[in-house]
């Protein structure tokens, strides 16, 4: 049987989220783009909203969503601004670590403060020769007694330096690659970890991405996430959730780009008429809203799987690059119906046609994705 | 403290193309969105929010068709614990008076202290159902409520009033009441996803006329002080001055204008 009928309580909580980013992200989006400053005070509303930490279970204090209505929720914030959810993104990707292999007491522990207040927090995985190549890595991790001392530099975090809670990944067994990396909790407050450079941004410019610094960092060896060189695997499990969050977040960010462009296209006259009588205009407007259908399908699809138990490796990746390379040439084809409007900053859809870029690079390169695609169908 | 709201399920035209549909007595709500009237919204907050202080229930009731369920759970999800809907096919063409009287009839049995609802629905705008509605349940009323402030005995309420200007008029009255919540009294929450589960599961009471012990020419049109006879779109230029031109040379107009008027 198939169905696409959402639940009553999957349409109210879209409902909330819509209302929510409508309120209270859209109309400092534009000024927190063009500052490029985060935005205080926004995650104490969402907390109080009850959109922080979606898919963390009731008993660890999160919403307790499904994963699929949480990606709902997801798309109708960054409807709002992609910026602003990439802060609540950044934190659900923190503590994912966490929930796919954390103990029953680091659960336990630091999933109930995180979600018991405003609170941020952040994955640190990405360095700067290892992106893609996440084997790469070159933070070490050494054990010394009760604890593990951590060195190295993180780059690209979002939340970086500024998160409650970081969960790093660590070589420790630099001759293993992959084989060789492990995931440890390092609360804000540990010595030795501190953001590093903040970076300028093209896009997502509300949310701080930093350098995270491990400075002989001392670390609990309770904080190790899983067991020790196991800590790939636990961050391909991470990120099959991310990318299709990215999903839904690209198919956001085209939605809003797209509701513009029907706008503008019904008001903006040329040749004596709106620019929506033109059969050009009438064939992007029809080929955006397909797409946007299209990926919103895809990422629902992959969702489903996760909340059954199912594999969804192969249907994330395929959401993921699907959806971010839609919402980049759906925010592409908006600028162009706009024309020199488009291209200014008085209108919001050059910052979409910005803050989609992004989600075809994080959470494995949309070429990434295509390697994960192949492998999976030439098995 | 025993509060009901009423609230309207209403389309949401701030935003959207209106047009008049084809029977000229309504606009076409195909292509529109719908949520809770404003007002009702922070009508519903305004008695959570008397619930968290002071303890009691919050009774939600809407007059309306089984998508009005949508609002009504809504308000049960921020924290309301029971609720009733109006639905019957005599309701329809009923002016704010012949709502006013279904309303009466299913909260005139219960115990009450408070009834709120919106002082001003954003479709029809006619701000007469909550002054009716006191007047049929015999208590007292204030409308355009901005203030409410429960004296310590809680038989009594102090409420300001939001007079033009900016003014505030503050009313003592004794409970019951009725009251007209206007917009920005409060700033209303937004549902949890634990609370909209927890409402999913509550029962809504669907009420018929029959049911409220109400005959149906007592609404509708035939129960009606006011009836709708047809919509029409404002006649452009009649009160206005359109200005033709290029831009520049009407921009000039209106500055001329404008300070002819002594407005600027």
């Amino acid at each position: 049987m198939l169905g696409f009928q959402l639940s009553e309580e999957q349409k109210a909580i879209q409902k909330v989220a819509h209302e929510f980013a409508e309120k209270e992200i859209r109309p400092l989006a534009a000024e927190y783009d063009e500052e490029e400053k985060f935005p205080q005070g926004f995650v104490e509303k969402a907390f109080q909203a009850g959109l922080t930490y979606l898919y963390v279970p009731e008993e660890y204090g999160g919403q307790g969503m499904d994963f699929l209505t949480a990606c709902l929720v997801n798309e109708e914030l960054a409807w709002g601004c992609c910026g602003f959810a990439t802060i609540l993104g950044a934190n659900s990707l923190g503590i994912t670590p966490i929930l796919v292999a954390g103990s029953e007491e680091q659960k336990r522990k630091y999933l109930n403060d995180l979600t018991s207040r405003p609170s941020l927090a952040a994955m640190a995985l990405t360095e700067p020769e290892a992106g893609s190549d996440a084997g790469a890595v070159k933070s070490t991790a050494v054990r010394q007694g009760d604890f593990y001392v951590l060195n190295g530099t993180k780059c690209f975090i979002s939340n970086g330096g500024i998160a409650d809670l970081t969960t790093v990944f660590a070589s420790t067994d630099r001759e293993a690659g992959t084989r060789g990396l492990s995931c440890f909790i390092v609360p804000k407050d540990t010595p030795g970890i501190s953001g590093g450079k903040k970076e300028k941004k093209m896009g997502v410019r509300a949310s701080v991405t930093s350098e995270v610094i491990l400075d002989n960092c001392r670390v609990p060896a309770e904080n190790l996430v899983g067991e020790e060189n196991r800590g790939f695997k636990i961050a391909m499990m991470t990120l099959d959730k991310a990318r299709v969050s990215v999903a839904s977040n690209s198919v956001g960010i085209a939605r809003a780009a797209f509701e513009a462009a029907v706008d503008y296209a019904k008001q903006r006259v040329q040749f004596g008429r709106p620019i929506a009588e033109f059969q050009a205009i009438q064939f992007m407007l029809a080929d955006i809203a397909t797409d946007i259908e299209a990926g919103r399908l895809m990422y629902m699809k992959a969702a489903w799987l996760e909340t059954q138990g199912l594999p969804f490796t192969l249907e994330s990746a395929m959401c993921k690059a699907f959806c971010s390379d839609m919402a980049m040439r759906v925010t592409t084809d908006v600028v162009q119906i706009f024309g020199g409007y488009g291209y200014m900053r008085d209108y919001p859809v050059e910052k979409y046609m910005r803050d989609a870029k992004i989600n075809q690079i994080w959470d494995g390169t949309n070429q990434i994705q295509r390697v994960v695609i192949s492998r999976a169908i030439l098995s | 403290m025993n509060m009901v709201v009423c609230v309207k399920r209403v389309p949401d035209t701030a935003e959207s193309e209106v047009h008049i549909d084809a029977s000229g007595k309504d606009i076409d709500k195909s292509k529109l969105s719908f949520g809770i009237n404003e007002a009702d919204n922070y009508a519903v907050e305004e008695a959570i929010q008397i619930k968290e202080r002071l303890g009691g229930t919050v009774n939600v009731i809407s007059v309306g068709g089984k998508d009005s369920d949508e609002q009504i759970r809504m308000a049960l999800a921020k924290g309301g614990d029971e609720a009733i809907r109006i639905e019957d096919p005599a309701m329809a063409g009923s002016d704010g008076f012949a709502i006013a009287k279904a309303l009466a009839a299913a909260i005139k049995g219960m115990e009450f202290d408070i009834v709120f609802t919106g002082a001003l629905a954003d479709d029809d705008g006619s701000a007469v159902v909550g002054v009716a509605l006191a007047e049929l349940l015999g208590v007292n009323h204030a409308a355009y409520v901005k203030k409410v402030e429960i004296l310590e005995d809680g038989k009594k309420i102090k409420v300001g009033r939001e007079l033009e200007g900016g003014l505030m008029e503050f009313l003592e009255m004794e409970l019951p009441a009725v009251l007209t919540i206007q917009t920005g009294i409060n700033e209303p929450r937004y549902a949890s996803f634990k609370g909209i589960k927890q409402a999913a599961k509550k029962e809504i009471a669907i009420k018929s006329l029959s049911d409220l012990g109400l005959d149906a020419s007592e609404v509708g049109e035939a129960g009606s002080w006011a009836v709708l006879e047809k919509f029409t779109p404002p006649v452009v230029g009649e009160m206005a001055e359109i200005l033709t031109g290029e831009p520049e040379e009407t921009a000039a107009k209106l500055a001329a204008i404008l300070k002819e008027k002594g407005l600027v």
